[in-house]
């Protein structure tokens, strides 16, 4: 047995699915404006945070919650939920990472991700969500001697309120739609970063979720402020433990690019999927949006789902600065009874922006997965260009494959140019593939890198290797 | 607009002799419609048309009450020259002539079926409307074997007598095993602010050929909606062409459902607007079995601040393996008032097919007009030249010669 053989082996089950005992304060259940002032105490926020949630939530109270998506769930009773949850170490804010409950550090150690700074090689700086709080962020030190601020969101708020203040809901405003404004009322945590003018981030930024606790809604904020001139990579990573039960997964992200700034947003999100018959996993609602708001600023989203029972998420950019620059990579793959809609708006505004959507999708099993996209290049917006592609691959005829972009230009100095396919792996490929003497799965495995090579060469060195491996094991059992 | 329906609803079945029954049907649905009302923006299909918004902005209030008691004169300037063909006169909505001269009369039978009211998936509010209103409605039953020796023109004139006035047309078509038929629906219009309100419904049989082709070609102010249902059995071919040009707003809906192996839907359509015109194709095609093939090819040439409209869907059953399905929409953007928008989607539940779409928008290419004035073209010239040969593209695929000149000669396009 070669080392693949024993490395999908080993990781045939979903390897992230144990969940840590841990003793948690929770927020009693159910949604009202008691829960909210209860978590806005708890973080000791200020009274216009507070204010900002109520509002959020007034705005909530007449919303419905969205039916048009493809893939259909029954009905979430959100006063079933518990709306805050945190490990009760962490009531006491811990001053250093020797103060962290030992059992945290334990999970992220088994999760691959050792808080300990000694322990880390590769340089990249990570803040670790569990449950409602973020634990943890390393590199603290290094990062602000260049006046980089990346910490929780729970903490800007404290101590940077005149940014959170300017730029929280500047992009997410909270009376956008049903999801969005949930967690507007009721988000926990999150990370906060806000890089200087002219600073180029020494190193990747990255966050780390986990769901732990049952029955638990994750409601995470992120925001990034890249300043002018400056430029960051951030990355994220998402698992949580195997339960019978649907859990959901409401995070906002809001990105801001300033003059000539450069932000790269990568997700790698493994949720836990559910079982082969499609019982629990993550509800993944999750809303991103980057506003290059100056000119010659770039926003570039990467994305690799291969998580969640059901993912229904559009990464955005909003092109308003002239010669802004939007870019989307997706891989996408379903498996067993997993669904996903997801793709990208590509708002342009400004002159002269460009944008560059790369979509692949695989279905296997009895899952569906659908690319639903706008492009949509304003009267204003002259001399603005799209490229779109999104190719899906499919595996069995119990899987679905759909492509619904929406494309509408209003300019006759830009161009559009759209392109999709759907199709299967042909036998003469496996066939070549298995004469030179691979195996089924194997060739499978190979080909779908292949199909995928455009979107992985996107992600950071040490993200890609995980990604790759991660496609061949989400398709694992769909050969044959 | 509830009272106005119900007023004129009644006066509309006082002057026909239908049973309780078929009056409790179109009351039922008279009901629906004044339930739903016109179609808006909130319903995906008319997302980008709001036909309630834009009844309401060129027309204002509705009429849906048409005396056809008396006979309307047919004008015989406004046929076709220099093409045999049969025909089927429409006045105001009034059938005035049905005229097959050129068949053998007992192989083409003409039915009448007002009675019965259309059901179709994938339908809206309108083909409540449509139900409520229509007066007569024909079947047209090819029988089996018989190819039509001459094309049939169906001629959709109005004139100055209706103004505001809504109205609804039907016709079914059926083409028995192994016959064909050539169709053209010409429109002539000399009215200004109404509605029509057109369905059709094919059945091909096995074997069977449809080639139909609709022309909008003259100007006019009316708003238009047609909507086709086309259902194919093994072996059939349907061939579709749409020259959207005309009216002020106008809305074809092709709904194929390829029931058969090896049958073929082909949709091909042209915009060619001007001034504020608003155009819209909305295609579907229903891959039901294996062995299907559908070709969409659509282009768009939009002047001044027109607006045009594709929404084309693919869809694959788990059923269709070996499905073969392509669809393309071009336009060409010349003023920075124009619009194009498009929804090319598919949905596919089937592994072995061969599915694909793009779609380009954007401007007269400036390298190509520099290449031809260079070679002592005016500009005027070279966009023409451009954009003439844009569109013969599509004007090509059409398979009957006879029919592709005469609408390369209304458009205008000489090779």
């Amino acid at each position: 047995m070669d080392n693949r053989q024993k490395e999908i082996n080993n990781l045939k089950d979903y390897k992230y699915g144990f969940s840590t005992d841990i003793e948690n304060i929770q927020a009693p259940k159910g949604l009202n404006e008691d829960v909210i002032k209860f978590i806005s105490n708890i973080k000791k926020e200020p009274a216009w945070m507070l204010e900002f949630r109520l509002k959020a939530f007034e705005r909530f109270k007449v919303l419905k919650e969205p039916d048009w998506q493809k893939p259909k769930f029954p009905k979430i009773d959100y006063q079933d939920l518990y709306y805050y949850s945190a490990p009760k170490s962490m009531k006491d804010k811990p001053k250093s990472l020797d103060e962290l409950d030992p059992k945290l550090l334990e999970t992220y150690k088994k999760l691959g991700i050792p808080l300990q700074e000694q322990a880390r090689l590769n340089g990249i700086a990570v803040d670790a969500v569990f449950d409602s709080v973020s634990v943890a962020t390393t590199f603290k030190d290094e990062l602000t001697k260049q006046g980089i601020i990346f910490c929780p969101i729970s903490e800007a708020i404290q101590n940077h309120p005149e940014l959170v203040k300017k730029y929280l809901g500047s992009v997410i405003p909270t009376s956008d739609h049903f999801f969005a404004t949930l967690n507007s009322a009721v988000f926990t945590d999150g990370s906060f970063v806000y890089i200087p003018e002219g600073v180029r981030c020494p190193m990747e930024l990255s966050t780390y979720f986990r769901i732990n606790a049952s029955n638990t809604g994750q409601f995470e904020r992120t925001l990034i402020i890249a300043d002018k001139g400056s430029y960051v990579s951030y990355l994220e990573g998402c698992t949580a433990p195997m339960r019978d039960e649907n859990q959901l997964h409401a995070a906002n992200v809001e990105l801001i690019a300033l003059d000539d700034a450069e932000i790269k947003y990568s997700t790698v999100q493994n949720w836990y999927p559910g079982d082969q018959d499609g019982k629990g996993g993550i509800y993944n609602f999750v809303t991103k949006r980057g506003l290059c708001k100056g000119k010659n600023s770039k926003i570039s989203w990467t994305q690799v789902e291969t998580g969640s029972a059901i993912t229904w998420k559009y990464p955005s950019c909003i092109l308003k600065g002239d010669n802004s620059v939007g870019e989307f990579y997706s891989i996408a793959i379903t498996n067993n009874h997993q669904k996903a809609d997801t793709g990208t708006k590509m708002i342009h505004l400004g002159k002269n922006t460009k944008s560059k959507i790369i979509s692949k999708g695989i279905s296997a099993g009895s899952s569906d997965m659908t690319y639903r996209g706008l492009v949509d290049i304003s009267s204003k917006a002259k001399n603005s260009t799209n490229y779109t592609q999104c190719d899906s691959l499919l595996m069995g005829n119990r899987c679905g494959a759909h492509t619904v972009p929406y494309i509408k230009n209003k300019n006759s100095e830009s161009n559009i140019a759209h392109e999709a396919t759907t199709s299967k792996i042909s036998e003469e490929q496996l066939h070549y593939c298995q004469q030179r003497g691979l195996n089924p799965e194997e060739a499978v495995g190979l080909i779908v890198n292949g199909f995928c090579k455009e979107v992985l060469q996107q992600l950071p060195m040490e993200f890609a290797v995980e990604a790759q491996k991660l496609v061949g094991i989400s398709l694992e059992g769909s050969v044959g | 607009m509830k009272e106005q329906l119900q007023k004129d609803f009644y006066n509309n079945i006082k002057n026909l002799s239908l049973s309780q029954k078929d009056i409790e049907i179109k009351k039922f649905c008279l009901d629906n419609f004044i339930d739903k009302g016109f179609p808006n923006k909130k319903e995906e299909d008319w997302k980008f048309s709001d036909l309630n918004q834009i009844i309401k902005n060129n027309i204002g209030e509705l009429s849906f009450y048409n005396d056809q008691a008396s006979t309307n004169k047919v004008d015989t300037s406004v046929f076709v020259d220099g093409l045999e063909h049969n025909k089927i006169v429409f006045i105001n909505g009034r059938i005035e002539k049905i005229d097959f001269e050129y068949e053998k009369k007992d192989q083409i039978e003409i039915i009448d079926q007002s009675e019965t009211i259309n059901e179709f998936e994938n339908s809206n509010s309108l083909s409540d409307l449509n139900n409520a209103f229509t007066n007569k409605c024909f079947k047209i039953l090819v029988k089996k074997g018989y190819q039509l020796a001459k094309p049939l023109i169906i001629y959709h004139t109005t004139n100055s007598k209706i103004w505001s006035k809504n109205i609804n047309l039907r016709l079914n078509f059926e083409l028995d095993k192994d016959s064909s038929l050539r169709l053209i629906d010409l429109f002539n219009d000399t009215s200004e602010k109404n509605f029509l309100n057109i369905f059709y419904n094919f059945e091909l049989k096995e074997n069977a050929v449809l080639k139909n082709y609709k022309v909008d070609k003259f100007e006019n102010k009316n708003i238009k909606y047609s909507f086709n249902n086309i259902d194919q059995d093994k072996n059939s071919i349907s061939e579709t062409f749409i020259l959207s040009s005309g009216s002020n707003f106008s809305k074809n809906e092709i709904n194929c459902n390829l029931k058969g192996v090896y049958s073929s839907a082909f949709v091909n359509g042209v915009f060619s607007l001007n001034n504020d015109k608003h155009h819209e194709i909305r295609s579907i095609i229903n891959h039901l079995t294996e062995n299907t093939k559908s070709y969409q090819l659509i282009k768009s040439v939009l002047e001044q601040s027109s607006k045009a409209v594709y929404q084309g869907k693919i869809f694959v059953n788990s059923d269709a393996q070996k499905t073969d399905g392509y669809q393309l929409s071009k336009a060409i953007l010349l003023n920075k008032e124009s619009e194009f928008n498009a929804k090319p989607e598919l949905e596919i539940y089937a592994d072995d097919v061969k599915c694909s779409h793009g779609s380009a928008s954007g401007s007269l290419n400036e390298d190509s007009i520099f290449y031809l004035m260079s070679r002592g073209l005016s500009y005027q010239q070279s966009r023409e030249l451009l954009i003439n040969g844009f569109l013969l593209d599509v004007v090509e695929k059409i398979t009957d010669s006879e029919i592709k000149n005469l609408i390369k000669n209304m458009l205008g396009i000489k090779e």
